[in-house]
């Protein structure tokens, strides 16, 4: 029998979500087991980067990458992944768009380490102790590992084969893909294995969107119940399902809540905030520019709604004070 | 940040029927005005999606100027009506991405308004040149990798 495949999995800046999903196989990882072998997996199993190095060029033939990259050390692994592996998988929203992870692009790096070193109200830091790059303790020379003013997408520091999408990956595109991988029948280079349709095609509530759309004022999950068949933008919440990728499995629609946008843009949306923004604005009851910029004000955070998890990956990828910062 | 020999690129998407007409006007009628607008004529201020906006500020432009018929004079009813709704929303989200609300700017010119069109390339760009360059993706931490400072 010939030797078995070899994959890895790797974690930069993620929840771990992504690592449940493959968990979330259930028996199936049985038959991944079986067709492959798993030698680098961080979350179950200890690693160490020479371990790595030792790898021989191609031996191990796909490596999964989850997680955003935003520390020197992230860079170095991927990049040395990259360097081993003939295929790099982008695995799951935060490597393939930045994630949630991405939204700190909003806020600088000092803004980032002043929170939660000096005013977050469970910290006691009398001395305003920072971490640094390099310090010495006890005479041993400590390092720890740089972190950017920004984060990154996986495919901004190293070259990405394909991407994964979801927040985390449903198990049903895993297994696709694996399997596609396995049997060597890949898309072309660059693709994400995912539809490329949008969600409000394969919503289960698509018969209920009506043809214009007009909202009036905004609704949010957290103070009204919506209701469980009818259209979420009808209603008035915003659901990124109109600018974002099908291929969930609709899973968050089918437990009431509307798409927040985790499979990121459809091929056709260059960017999928200003996207959502046109859908949601360009058709409403405001006819003058006083109820127009009413209607606007009453969204409390755009940015944060329509790039929840693809801000690294924008047009415009990050707030414009990290440069001065 | 205001700086003498800074000249601002501005785009400008200027509705086919009103605006672009209203700006051919008045170079007929030898209204003077500031050449820092680059016209791109666009068949009605509601075809401005506003990815092109900030598509323009990624690539370099310092602003952009939206033009369209009035209210009630779109050739296509209502198109300028979306162009008006969107332009609060995205005025807000360029805020939040710390991009000044005067580097954006929706305005209504018709065909016979070549004065107004002047007047508006006038103000708006001795506003932009006030806030000096954008240079979004020019020298910060966007292009660059690996660095930690």
């Amino acid at each position: 029998m010939a030797a078995k495949p070899k994959v890895a999995f790797y974690w930069c800046a993620s929840c771990g979500g992504c690592e449940e999903t493959v968990v979330d196989l259930h028996e199936d990882i049985l038959k991944v087991v079986e067709a492959v072998d798993i030698v680098l997996w961080p979350v179950a199993l200890d690693f160490k980067l020479k371990d790595v190095q030792a790898w021989k060029p191609g031996e191990v033939a796909v490596a999964f990458i989850n997680g955003a990259i935003r520390l020197s050390e992230q860079e170095e692994w991927v990049k040395l992944l990259r360097e081993k592996c003939p295929l790099v998988v982008a695995f799951g929203s935060c490597s393939h768009l930045g994630g949630i992870p991405g939204l700190a692009n909003d806020k600088t790096r000092g803004e980032i380490l002043a929170n939660k070193y000096h005013l977050s109200p469970t910290v006691d830091n009398p001395e305003k102790t920072l971490p640094q790059e390099s310090c010495r303790v006890d005479g041993y020379d400590l390092e720890l590992p740089s972190f950017w003013k920004q984060v990154k997408t996986l495919d901004q520091v190293i070259e990405v084969d394909y991407y994964l999408p979801g927040c985390p990956p449903p198990p049903s595109t895993v297994a696709t893909a694996v399997e596609a991988i396995l049997k060597g029948e890949l898309p072309p280079k660059g693709s994400v294995l995912a539809p490329e349709k949008s969600l409000c095609e394969s919503c289960p509530r698509k018969d209920s969107k009506p043809d214009k759309l007009s909202i009036s004022e905004f609704k949010r999950i957290g103070t009204s119940i919506p209701d469980p068949e009818e259209c979420f933008l009808a209603q008035g919440y915003i659901c990124m399902g109109p600018a974002t990728r099908s291929g969930c499995g609709e899973r968050c629609i089918r437990g009431n809540m509307p798409c927040r946008g985790c499979f990121g843009p459809t091929p056709g949306a260059l960017d999928q905030g200003t996207k959502i923004l046109s859908t949601i604005c360009s058709v409403g009851e405001a006819d003058t520019e006083e109820t127009a910029r009413a209607f606007a004000d009453s969204l409390d955070d755009p940015l944060g709604t329509f790039y929840r998890f693809s801000l690294p990956a924008s047009l415009l990828k990050h707030s414009r004070r990290q440069e001065e910062h | 940040m205001a700086d003498a020999q800074f000249e601002p690129k501005i785009v400008g998407f200027l509705c086919r029927w009103c605006s672009y007409t209203g700006a051919d006007l008045a170079g007929t009628s030898r209204i003077q005005y500031p050449p820092n607008v680059v016209p791109i004529r666009v068949m009605c201020s509601g075809r401005v999606d506003p990815t092109f906006v900030v598509k323009a500020f990624a690539n370099g432009a310092d602003g952009v100027l939206i033009a369209g018929c009035h209210p009630g004079d779109c050739h296509y009813q209502e198109g300028n009506y979306k162009a008006m709704r969107r332009y609060p929303m995205l005025l807000n989200l360029l805020d939040q991405f710390g991009i000044e609300r005067d580097r954006v700017r929706l305005e209504w010119v018709s065909a016979s308004e070549g004065d107004l069109f002047a007047t508006v390339v006038k103000d708006l760009t001795e506003k932009v040149r006030a806030l000096g360059p954008l240079n979004w993706n020019g020298n910060g931490p966007a292009t660059a990798v690996g660095e930690s400072a």
